[in-house]
């Protein structure tokens, strides 16, 4: 318990402090850097959960394709090498407001509803019936006709975005 | 471990992605403050889901699994949409994209 909680500060901190360099940054490609640091310790988090697939997904999904299609529009649209003074516009101070005030409601909603719940302590059968296998049943079985709808949602994005970026 | 430890994480991320979608003004830039914006949805469903229960904690994973394809499918057509601004206008400052302003 007190390990688990201790890896949670671990990962926790991790993860905002590199969410906060991604928005904060001058360099767009430390961005993309620091935005597979909070990937990764957001993965950790769900391994944490007892939620396995779902940390491995997001470690081949998120880190390996997205980072990398990032990486490549960084590329693409030439970005600068180096510190860029003009990546912000100028409403940082209204968006840190919003983003308080928000932060502030949010904390504040979520005391109030939650307050001291636990998570439940898991035995081992209890990881077993959350993991790989149950999970892949449920997607095989009960959630077959989203997960179809799913990959047409990704074969249309993906004809989408080869007509949008082709030359003609 | 609390509930709220998670959740909480996930609203200070969700508010980070926000402040980045509002203050960033390259377009490349934005579309990662958006991706923080999902990943702290990810974790706020498999939180709650995991408060009540196996089933609902598979359920949840599925749930968080589709969010992330559909993160996927975003990015991919989102980034298309940036190359072609660039491609037209040499810049992907989102402030010169003004030409719905009246």
């Amino acid at each position: 318990m007190v390990l688990q909680n201790a890896f949670f500060g671990m990962l926790a901190a991790l993860a905002v402090v590199s969410a906060l360099r991604v928005v904060t940054t001058r360099n767009v490609v430390h961005a993309a850097l620091y935005l597979v640091m909070v990937l990764a310790s957001v993965a950790a988090l769900f391994v944490l959960l007892a939620a396995e697939f779902v940390a491995a997904v997001q470690i081949l999904v998120y880190v390996g394709a997205i980072v990398v299609l990032f990486l490549f529009g960084v590329m693409l649209t030439r970005a600068q090498i180096g510190a860029d003074l003009d990546l912000d516009n100028g409403q940082r101070g209204l968006a840190a407001l919003v983003a308080l005030v928000l932060g502030g409601t949010l904390t504040w909603a979520l005391i109030d509803a939650f307050g001291d719940d636990k998570l439940p302590e898991l035995s081992d059968a209890d990881v077993a019936a959350r993991g790989v296998r149950p999970v892949g049943d449920a997607i095989f079985s009960t959630y077959l006709v989203p997960f179809e709808v799913v990959s047409i949602l990704l074969l249309a994005a993906l004809i989408g975005a080869i007509v949008l970026a082709r030359r003609d | 471990m609390l509930v709220n430890q998670f959740l909480l994480l996930g609203a200070a991320l969700f508010c980070i992605g926000v402040y980045g979608v509002l203050a960033r003004r390259n377009g490349v830039l934005v579309l990662m403050s958006i991706e923080l914006i999902l990943n702290s949805v990810n974790i706020n469903l498999i939180a709650l889901a995991g408060l009540h229960g196996n089933t609902a904690a598979v359920t949840g994973q599925v749930f968080a699994l589709f969010v992330i394809t559909v993160a996927a499918a975003e990015v991919g057509v989102g980034l298309a949409i940036v190359l072609l601004i660039y491609r037209n206008r040499r810049s992907v400052s989102l402030d010169d994209i003004d030409l719905m302003k009246g």
